[in-house]
């Protein structure tokens, strides 16, 4: 029999099969929708007439418009319109206030409705955040968000297979954002695309599942839709004993089943790559894309350097962002920090920023915003006592949501302000019209906070830590 | 969806490269649930902060007016999956692109909606370059799906592109994706039922309230 990586044994067991223009179905076990692609789909799937074939497979989560400041009840109008859908049609809607709230990405591990060896689909692009458990998911548009509403399938080719083997050990203040940008920086915006990768190797070992899924979660950006991490005991441990977690009358299959998840030992990739990952230090982006970083301390590249087209993309890149070749971004003054979003706003990141800031002052010309990823996150983090460590140093405490990484909900920067962010997109405007985003770590940004300018997270680290 | 077969239309040309639908489409834009996308449309491109026209922008110059296929560079709707940027072009009246490359679920997105995505080498885009900077005043030209030319206002062809043939036939047919795939419901329910069988878990439904 020929070998089989994770991928091949998750695709070929949800394979349905051909349709008549040769493109294969994929079975989706778990369709999480939000509310930003609600009102287009449905008032499209009304006119259409057509079913919804499994309802019971279908949950809705408000969370891209949120309102996630303490105190502010501004309901969108996509919130309300989503609100009346599932209503309406009898689908499970996860609401702004309800318990289970939050990032449908940090949520649907956190609920077990993406688990190893299931397929997954969401109407975002970061869908595949939850490969990190080795649950196989596609971001999709809203028509096929409508598709698979009405057969449960997504039409697909099968992509090619990439291999990304992460060696060495990781430094002091260097996670799994770094490692995940560092990526993008030496690949490139376009290296993934037409892959499922999958992400092996020692430091993949060592990280935590949570900071396996902020690597996951910027597969994306470099064009890659889905990528996967076989599932080991950590992940067996993290996702059993999750509220839709089907161990109940079935543990001993499933747990068999779990196991069948790794690549085998002789698979073959269409392409592969190892990254010793021992030298790379705290990442943090110069430019308007992901792949426009550096290490901190490393001078914004000089541009005669580069070829014609990155030639003119990295001027555009640094009018955009007030800087020019050969600086070091130490010492920039910055404005904004966002900590949140999909990428890092989970337990692990809160816990880490909470050492980082404890007893400290956030700079008194900066505006700093800390957003958890869900409900949850927010319960667990001040029932350890993190809150107070945050609102203490000066930050914003909010409630879950997508808050500042996408802007849809109304927080935004503003003309010119310079913000240091732990989302995953730094875009020209995404966080505001005209506002210069540096992607970092929830280190990178939280030591930013307090030094009022970027600095090396690592001078910030509290002295005990490991 | 509404049938492609052929276009004849002046190329309004936004040729940077990695346009991601964030600028196609800024989020701001999204919010409101009736909006006209096709105000949005590259809309931190077209206005300044204070709303006022950058008329050096080619869709606010009056020559590419009515313009109904957009030249763009590589990399083209890359970044967020949002389909509003496919829809915000088709609002603004745009039916065809031609470029070097498209991210791919923004292909998907323009193909599940009737946006014909045009990919040409390299070599192909400079000679249409070529052909299309001749005249001060842009010229029309023709895009025919049935033949896969690109044809100039004398009816000559420019050049021949190249499209996936089951992609092609669902254009030319105006196909709709679900409609397709509808025919296989009988595979789709044998594989839920040998799943329902052997792996029940696997498709157990969601509940909130276990």
């Amino acid at each position: 029999m020929t070998s089989k990586t994770i991928f091949d044994k998750i695709w070929n067991n949800h394979s349905v099969g051909f349709r008549s223009d040769g493109k294969e179905l994929l079975y989706i076990d778990r369709h999480v929708i939000h509310e930003l692609h609600v009102p287009h789909a449905f008032s499209r799937l009304s006119k259409s007439k057509h079913q919804i074939h499994r309802k019971d497979l279908t949950i809705i989560v408000q969370d891209h418009t949120v309102p996630t400041r303490e105190g502010l009840e501004l309901i969108s109008e996509h919130i309300k319109i989503t609100s009346e859908h599932a209503k309406n049609y009898g689908l499970q809607l996860i609401d702004v206030h309800s318990k289970e709230h939050g990032i449908v990405h940090v949520v649907s591990p956190e609920l077990g409705l993406a688990l190893p060896g299931f397929t997954l689909a969401c109407p975002d692009s970061h869908a595949s955040t939850v490969g990190a458990i080795g649950c196989l998911a596609f971001g999709c548009g809203t028509s096929e968000l409508e598709h698979i509403l009405v057969t449960q399938t997504m039409v697909l080719n099968k992509p090619k297979q990439m291999r990304i083997n992460l060696t060495g050990t990781l430094m002091r203040g260097v996670g799994a954002k770094d490692i995940a940008l560092k990526i993008i920086g030496l690949l490139g915006v376009d290296a993934g695309k037409g892959y499922a990768v999958e992400f092996a190797g020692p430091v993949i070992d060592q990280m935590s599942v949570e900071e396996r899924m902020t690597l996951c979660n910027m597969s994306i950006e470099w064009s890659c839709r889905t990528c996967i991490i076989a599932p080991d005991q950590k992940t067996i441990d993290w996702c059993t004993n999750r509220s839709q977690t089907p161990t109940r009358d079935h543990l001993n299959e499933v747990l068999k089943y779990w196991e069948t998840l790794k690549s085998d030992g002789n698979s073959q990739f269409d392409k592969e790559h190892t990254i010793e990952c021992s030298n790379v230090g705290p990442q943090i982006t110069w430019g308007t894309d992901p792949s426009q970083v550096l290490d901190i301390g490393a001078l914004v590249p000089s541009t005669t350097a580069t070829q014609d087209q990155a030639y003119a993309q990295s001027i555009k890149a640094m009018n955009y962002m007030g800087l020019s070749a050969g600086q070091d971004l130490r010492g920039l003054n910055i404005n904004r920090v966002f900590i949140g979003s999909c990428s890092n706003s989970r337990i692990n990141d809160l816990r880490e920023v909470a050492q980082l800031v404890e007893g400290k002052q956030v700079a008194s010309h900066v505006k700093a915003l800390i957003v958890p990823g869900s409900t949850a996150t927010k319960e667990q983090a001040e029932s350890e006592g993190l809150d107070i460590i945050f609102k203490n140093a000066g930050f914003e405490w909010h409630k879950s949501g997508c808050s500042m990484c996408a802007g849809a909900n109304g927080e935004v920067g503003q003309m010119g302000e310079r913000c240091v962010s732990t989302s995953n997109r730094n875009f020209e405007n995404r966080q505001g019209r005209g506002v210069r985003t540096h992607l970092a770590s929830p280190q990178m940004a939280a030591a930013a906070a307090l030094a009022g300018h970027i600095v090396d997270a690592r001078d910030f680290l509290p002295a005990k830590e490991r | 969806m509404q049938a492609f077969t052929t276009l004849t239309s002046t190329v309004t040309p936004v040729t940077d490269n990695d346009i991601n639908t964030d600028q196609i489409i800024p989020s701001q834009y999204l919010r409101d649930v009736n909006a006209d996308l096709g105000y949005g449309l590259f809309a931190f491109l077209r206005r300044t902060p204070k709303n006022e026209i950058k008329s050096n922008f080619p869709l606010e110059d009056p020559r590419f007016k009515g313009s109904q296929i957009l030249l763009v560079g590589q990399n083209f709707g890359c970044g967020s999956s949002r389909e509003h940027a496919v829809w915000a072009l088709q609002d603004f009246g745009f039916k065809c692109l031609i470029g070097l490359s498209f991210a791919e679920l923004f292909r998907e997105n323009c193909l599940k909606n009737g946006l014909l995505p045009i990919t040409l080498s390299a070599e192909s885009m400079a000679l249409l370059i070529q052909k299309l900077a001749l005249n001060e005043i842009p010229e029309e030209i023709s895009v025919d799906l049935n033949s896969c030319q690109l044809i100039d206002a004398d009816g000559l062809e420019i050049l021949q592109f190249k499209m996936n043939e089951n992609e092609r036939f669902m254009l030319i047919n105006g196909l709709d994706d679900i409609g397709l795939t509808l025919k296989e419901m009988g595979q789709i329910r044998s594989w839920e039922k040998n799943t329902a069988d052997n792996k029940p878990w696997l498709t157990k439904s969601i509940s909130l309230n276990n």
